[in-house]
């Protein structure tokens, strides 16, 4: 038996083929390293994200997370539901909070569950991967597996919105959390503590449907993190991730500059400091090929 | 009369009223404290993209500003960063009240049409709730093609280096185009939003009525 299990709720952009499934496949190397066993959960939706606001309303919003708990409770039951996308968790975690301060919006949610066949008897647990590997395995066990450190190796942890905001990591400050310093540290490379940026917002949704102002902010975002030297960018959101990985040419057309540097996942470092290959840790999946991370992964194991 | 014309004669000179009984969060509005943090923290503020910040639009909410506030750009200018949320000193939702007011003033029929992020956002919805996943391919694709065809094609091209560099590392399907991702209880997942969407403008009707 694995020594931790949760139910998984993976989300859209993880999915074959889409925005984040580098994420998803560095993730699954990851837990197999840490003995962490995910199931996902079975017939799982979207979460309807922050910007699905304008039609969305409150019950239809909640419902949709609602039935993820349903299915999970039904398929899983007792298992803590963990989310990979910074916006899944976010969702789920307002659904949550809100079912359990409201007996109407329940008993209206139960109602309308109903229509699918489903129900809920208890509130889930809902959990970022973060969370999951800073409270349930802490720095010393991740650390634990650390074959082939990163060293030399300067990256500028980039948090951004909604892995911090409104809810963030227990024990973390808004304006300056420092965890994804820590796991630059713990696998083996170089942090930025004072990269300003960390918690800016990437434009979210604004760098589909109005680019000129979300590219103004990841322009901020990256600036800094070659002014401090940065090699690389670090980021626990699938849509951090995207908007300042993807943009940067479009960026530098607009305002002049060379950008190109790499963002990666939490997950990609740590399968490559695991001893994983570039293809474990997904890294054929970057726009913006991370050299370093590949030179680094094709050099032997320190066992 | 038409829904619009049926608030109006509820809430006659109560503009706070109905944004407190129609809109989520709406009963917030009125701790608003008038210090101007939330406007401060917001990113998009920055960017002389506002008419007007949080602060302002609850302002005008309370002094019964109805058509500004229910016609204006400003709610859809919200990147769902929750930097107000977390620095409001009275622990507003404002990030939740702006997507509220947004929400309604889309459901009357008064937002700006052709807003850009108010487009997006309806799509989105749609997008995700019709198979119960989001089709990343065709959301893309709905955005290009909202001012016609000729403007998509442009928007396409503009796109284009972007959209290779992701087909390349096996992020974009073009595949998804033709199905895609879905849930398998898709009918379920339609069944239980209807059911959603009758009880929560069965309750909002009701506060008209009583």
């Amino acid at each position: 038996m694995a020594k931790h299990e949760y139910a998984f709720y993976p989300g859209c952009s993880s999915q074959k083929g889409a925005s984040a499934s580098n994420y998803l496949t560095s993730v699954e190397s990851m837990c197999k390293t840490l003995d962490v066993k995910l199931t996902e959960i079975p017939d799982w939706n979207c979460c309807g994200a922050s910007i699905g606001y304008a039609e969305a309303g409150e019950l239809p919003r909640h419902v949709m997370n609602a039935r993820n708990f349903a299915l999970s409770e039904k398929n899983l039951p007792g298992q803590e539901i963990v989310a990979t996308c910074a916006a899944c968790w976010l969702g789920a975690r307002e659904t949550r909070e809100r079912l359990t301060h409201s007996d109407t919006l329940m008993a209206d949610t139960r109602e309308a569950l109903k229509e699918a066949g489903l129900t809920i008897n208890e509130m889930p647990g809902i959990r970022h991967m973060v969370e999951v590997l800073i409270e349930d395995l802490g720095f010393e066990e991740m650390a634990k597996h650390v074959v082939r450190p990163l060293e030399g190796v300067k990256i500028a942890g980039y948090v951004g919105c909604q892995t911090n905001r409104p809810f963030g990591v227990a024990g973390e400050s808004f304006e300056n959390p420092v965890y994804l310093d820590k796991m630059v540290e713990m696998v083996g490379a170089e942090s930025i503590p004072e990269y300003e940026q960390k918690v800016t917002c990437c434009g979210g949704a604004l760098a589909f449907s109005e680019p000129e102002k979300a590219q103004a902010q990841i322009k901020d975002i990256v600036e800094s993190a070659y002014d401090h030297g940065a090699e690389m960018i670090v980021t626990p959101c699938p849509l951090c991730q995207a908007n300042v990985e993807i943009y940067q040419g479009q960026i530098n057309k607009r305002y002049g500059t060379k950008f190109d540097i790499p963002v990666m996942y939490y997950s990609q470092l740590m399968v490559v400091a695991y001893g994983g290959s570039a293809k474990d840790a997904a890294l054929n999946g970057q726009v913006i090929k991370a050299r370093r991370l590949e030179e680094i992964a094709a050099k032997p194991v320190k066992r | 009369m038409s829904a619009n014309t049926a608030v109006a004669e509820k809430y006659r000179n109560n503009f706070l009223k109905e944004i407190e009984e129609q809109v989520e969060m709406g009963d917030w509005v009125k701790m608003c404290m008038q210090c101007g943090v939330c406007s401060g923290s917001c990113p998009t503020n920055f960017q002389s993209a506002w008419e007007h910040p949080p602060q302002e639009l609850f302002m005008m909410i309370r002094a019964g500003k109805r058509e500004e506030v229910l016609t204006s750009s400003s709610m859809w200018n919200c990147t769902s960063c929750y930097n107000c949320i977390v620095r409001c000193p009275r622990k507003l939702p404002i990030t939740h009240i702006m997507h509220g007011i947004a929400e309604y003033a889309h459901r009357l029929g008064m937002a700006p049409k052709m807003q850009p992020t108010r487009f997006f956002s309806g799509l989105f919805w749609k997008n995700c709730t019709h198979t119960g996943r989001v089709n990343e391919l065709k959301l893309s694709m709905g955005l290009y093609f909202k001012d016609g065809f000729v403007q998509g094609i442009k928007n396409g091209m503009a796109m284009q280096s972007v959209a290779l560099g992701l087909v390349k590392a096996k992020r974009l399907n073009v595949m998804e185009l033709f199905g895609g991702h879905k849930c398998k209880d898709q009918k379920g997942v339609h069944a239980m939003l209807k059911k959603a969407y009758e009880i929560e403008r069965g309750r909002k009707t009701a506060k008209i009525a009583g």
